[in-house]
Parts: structure tokens; C-alpha cells; sequence
């Protein structure tokens, strides 16, 4: 593995399972020092023995954590490169008809809010970084991770589907500010389709059949499989390279070919 | 003001590329030439197709650089002879291909009504039917070529933002890189229904400092549309969010990522890499 991601500093909310985890994972073995979110201290004291990554506990909606958070970072570094927003959930989700209020407020605070905020103390960080890409200061890269259901809303998962798909818009409002500002921050968005994460495993492994079960999952994309965690956090680490310095507000899908039109018969 | 390009190419040469063989048309210019570069840094085979004569001094010169690991065939992308003949040097010479950037095309402005049907079908030739032909004659191929590896083979069809957003006075040209776009799409759900170990992912770049783009402003220049081309170069970095024009090499790079097995998931995508133009 090449060290394209030496000297960067990053960080991943949600970092302690599923893409969070691997994406942790595959910044540390390209040279970055990655710090990670979460409130699984457990997996997380993991993660830190296999990665050298630094975990903090801290939840995205919450607003004021960010200042303690950002502080820490500015002190032990001096600087933020990348900053991967992935924290989400669907926790409560369901129709349009029999959504909870209390559920739909949780996963736009997360998703939505979460993100949001995320975004924003990445930038109040990137800003005043030294000696960007070009030596010039500032600069960074944000990732936020959205999915194809922006583009496929679920009938059943309504507030995951919506906050998605708002991330999105967010990740290009964010784009064109920074370029109008002059910071040479990127904000992108990547729309994986259905990831073999251990959640995923376990729900699969919850059903009455779960050969069944994953095999509709397998079948939900023309290629037939799940993506892996590995390839998600493949396109992530690109994004978050120097690589991809002229990439920025687009949005990424990464769904063996889900969204790009429909499976005949 | 347009800033500089970046100084130094993005790292590369990890040779993550070792063992596989790519063809790219349109080679010996601007992003099709950046993507050979790119292709023989990572420890690919590369067979580049371009317009010129093989004894041309643009063809010597760029070979002779390039070194052993990369070979030339003069192919016109809308003739399906060149296309044969270029597959069966790739065959001889190979036996493989894992990797297909369709990359040549060429450029039309103008009023919709000044548009001649000829000039019309020239650039549908070029930005569309090379494409089809190229994929076509080639499948076969890399399907039997990307059996067992890791994420498959690999088609990357080069379209453009305009393929993406109409834009005035370059609807011709709109039209071939929304055709590339859809059938890009079409031949990704193809090839995944059928279980064939084939990726298909198209490209749009914004405005890239290419040889075509500096042609195109030149002949601005020519018509008085413009003082000179600098006035133009910052005027267009002006209306893109990143305050300035790409490199080559830096297509070259997403070209590189789609082609890798890093891009194992991503098949029907569209990589954008224009600094936030349709962003905004």
C-alpha cells in the first residue's frame, strides 16, 4: 500500500463499525493519523490496537462536543486534512404514513444535523491549515457518506431516504462556498448501495431464512453482490487524496450499477 | 485570476497496474496522453491509438519516451476496420486486455442553425461511434481477459461535463457526451446481469488544459471573441468554484481510480472532476 496519505490528519465519525471502521482502517495503512467517533468504546479500544487510530467519544448531533473535539484535534496537530462524515442511521425509520415524530426527529439529528455540523468545524479547521497541497495554507477534503437511496428513495425508510438525499445538496452547497471563499477545501458525496456490514449480517442472520435474506440482498444490484467495506472506503481514500484535487461538489455512486437505470427482466 | 496547476503530479507509480494490459484511443494528446503516462507509471502494458502515421515525428518522438512497455497503432475510432486491425495487434501482442479508455473525440461549436449535417455526423462519428465500436470489437475480450481478477475488467468512457449540462452554442457537442453518459449506463447493467467481469464507468471532466481546449482558443482569439487566450484561460477558471483550470494528469488520476481494483464496486457511475463547475 502506497503512503499517499502521509502527513494527514483525519477524521471519520461513526468510525467504530461497518464503513466507519474499515474506512479508519484503510486511511491509517495509507499514512494518515486518524482520529474516529463513536460511542462503542469497546470496538473502538479495538480498532485503536489494529490502526494506531485515536478514538473520541462523541456524538455528530451534538453540537457542543464539537467545540471540545475540534479544540483537541487543533492541539495535538494543528491542522485537519480529511474528514470523512459518515455517522448515520435508521434506527426507527419507517413509512411516510407511520413514521414516529421522535424517529424522524433522531435521524434528521444524525443525518442531517449531524453532517451538517460535521462539515462545518471541518472547514473552521481545514481553513487554517499550513501549507495546503500547493503550500499556499488551507485545504482539505470532506467526504460525506450519503447513500443511493438519495437517488432510490425506500417506501419504508423515509427519513433515512430524505436526510440522504439532503446531505447531498449539502455537500455541493458546501463545495461552492469553499471555492467561493477561496478555500481550497472539497466536499464531495459518495452513494454506496447495500454494504456487507456487520449489520447487514446481522439482520440477514435474524431472518426466519437467511440464505433467502441475502440473497435478496445480493440481488437488490445488477452485479448481483453486496459491496464490501473495503471497496467504500477504496473510494474514500481516493476522494481524501491529493489525487482528486480537482474533484469537488460531485457525488459519487458506488452501487454495481443500482442507480445507473433498471434491471430488465 | 486563474490559479497555477498544481506543481507536481498527485504520487503515483505505486505500479498498481502490474500485469494488465490497457488501450487508450486518442493517446498521444492532452488527457488520452496523461492516461498512458499515468497507466505505464503504475506497471501497465499500454497500446495507444491515435490519428497520426506511425513513422509521424509526434508518434517516433512520444514512443521513443514512452520506452518498451507501451506500443502505438494508427486507428481512426469510427472506422470498424481500425478497430479490427487494432485488435489484433493487441491480440498478438498480448493476448489479453483489462483495461479500454475510450477516450478520443473531438470538439463542434456553433449556432444550432449553422450547424451542417455533415459537420453533425463527424462529431457523432467520432464522440459516439467510436465509442460503440471500440466497446463492441473489444468485449469479448476483456471479458475473457477479466475472469479471476480482482474487480474485473475495465471500460472507461471519457464524456465531459457537457454531457451532463447543456451549454450554449455546443449542443452537438452536448449531444455526443450525453450519448457517451446513457450508453456507458446501458452496457454497465449489461454486462452485470450477465455476470461478464466487465466494469463500465464514464468520466466528465470540466475545462482541462488540453492541446483541443487551447485549440478552441485560439480560434476565439482568431474570430476577436477574445484579446488573447490567457483573458480566456482566467475567464473560464473565474466560473469554476476551484478558481482554476485542470491538468491533464489530474483526469488521468480518476481515470486511473476507475480503472483499478479499487473502483471493484463501482460499474454505471459517472466521475466528475471539474472543480465544482455543475456544482454550483
Amino acid at each position: 500500500m502506497s503512503e499517499r496519505l502521509a502527513g494527514k490528519v483525519a477524521l471519520v465519525t461513526g468510525g467504530t463499525g461497518g464503513i466507519g471502521a474499515g474506512t479508519v482502517a484503510r486511511l491509517a495503512r495509507e499514512g494518515a493519523t486518524v482520529w474516529f467517533t463513536g460511542s462503542n468504546a469497546e470496538a473502538a479500544a479495538q480498532i485503536t490496537a489494529a490502526t494506531g487510530a485515536r478514538f473520541a467519544a462523541h456524538k455528530v448531533q451534538d453540537a457542543a462536543a464539537w467545540e471540545a473535539l475540534t479544540a483537541e484535534i487543533r492541539s495535538a496537530h494543528g491542522r485537519l486534512d480529511i474528514a470523512f462524515a459518515n455517522a448515520g442511521t435508521e434506527h426507527g425509520d419507517g413509512s411516510i404514513e407511520n413514521v414516529g415524530l421522535d424517529a424522524w426527529n433522531n435521524i434528521i439529528a444524525i443525518n442531517q444535523t449531524g453532517v451538517m455540523l460535521t462539515v462545518q468545524n471541518a472547514i473552521r479547521l481545514m481553513k487554517d491549515n499550513p501549507g495546503g497541497a500547493n503550500g499556499q495554507g488551507g485545504g482539505g477534503s470532506i467526504i460525506i457518506n450519503s447513500s443511493m437511496n438519495a437517488l432510490r428513495p425506500l417506501g419504508n425508510y423515509v427519513a433515512y431516504s430524505v436526510t440522504k438525499a439532503a446531505v447531498v445538496a449539502l455537500a455541493k452547497s458546501a463545495a461552492v462556498y469553499c471555492g467561493q471563499q477561496g478555500y481550497k477545501i472539497r466536499v464531495n458525496a459518495i452513494l454506496p448501495g447495500v454494504v456487507e456490514t456487520d449489520l447487514i449480517k446481522n439482520i440477514m442472520a435474524a431472518q426466519p431464512d437467511p440464505v433467502a435474506a441475502r440473497a435478496m440482498y445480493e440481488g437488490m444490484a445488477p452485479l448481483k453482490r453486496m459491496a464490501q467495506v473495503d471497496e467504500v472506503a477504496g473510494l474514500v481514500a481516493y476522494l481524501a487524496s491529493d489525487e482528486a484535487g480537482f474533484i469537488s461538489g460531485g457525488e459519487f455512486t458506488i452501487d454495481g450499477a443500482t442507480t445507473a437505470g433498471m434491471m430488465g427482466v | 485570476m486563474s490559479a497555477p496547476l498544481p506543481a507536481v503530479d498527485a504520487p503515483q507509480g505505486a505500479r498498481r497496474l502490474e500485469g494488465r494490459v490497457a488501450l487508450i484511443s486518442g493517446g498521444l494528446r492532452g488527457i488520452g496522453l496523461a492516461c498512458v503516462e499515468r497507466f505505464l507509471a503504475e506497471g501497465a502494458e499500454v497500446v495507444l491509438t491515435d490519428l497520426d502515421a506511425a513513422d509521424s515525428a509526434l508518434a517516433q518522438e512520444t514512443l521513443a519516451r514512452l520506452g518498451q512497455a507501451a506500443s502505438y497503432v494508427t486507428a481512426n475510432v469510427t472506422r470498424e476496420e481500425d478497430w479490427r486491425a487494432t485488435l489484433a495487434a493487441v491480440e498478438q501482442r498480448h493476448g489479453a486486455l483489462h483495461i479500454l479508455v475510450n477516450n478520443a473525440g473531438t470538439d463542434l461549436t456553433g449556432a444550432v442553425e449553422t450547424i451542417t449535417l455533415e459537420s453533425w455526423r463527424r462529431i457523432m462519428a467520432v464522440n459516439v461511434d467510436g465509442v460503440f465500436l471500440g466497446t463492441k470489437t473489444f468485449v469479448p475480450l476483456l471479458a475473457k481477459s477479466g475472469e479471476g481478477l480482482p474487480g474485473g475488467s475495465s471500460i472507461i468512457n471519457v464524456s465531459s461535463i457537457m454531457g451532463l449540462v447543456g451549454y450554449s452554442e455546443v449542443s452537438a457537442y452536448n449531444a455526443s457526451k450525453g450519448a457517451v453518459r446513457l450508453f456507458t449506463k446501458g452496457i454497465a447493467i449489461e454486462f452485470a446481469q450477465k455476470q461478464m467481469p466487465i466494469r463500465a464507468n464514464s468520466v466528465h471532466p470540466g475545462f482541462v488544459r488540453t492541446p483541443l481546449l487551447e485549440a478552441g482558443f485560439q480560434r476565439w482569439v482568431d474570430s476577436g471573441f477574445a484579446e488573447k487566450k490567457q483573458d480566456l484561460v482566467d475567464a473560464m477558471s473565474a466560473t469554476t468554484p476551484n478558481g482554476r483550470l485542470a491538468a491533464p494528469h489530474e483526469i488521468a488520476a480518476g481515470i486511473f481510480f476507475l480503472a483499478s481494483a479499487d473502483a471493484s464496486y463501482m460499474t454505471g457511475s459517472e466521475m466528475v472532476i471539474d472543480g465544482g463547475w455543475t456544482a454550483q
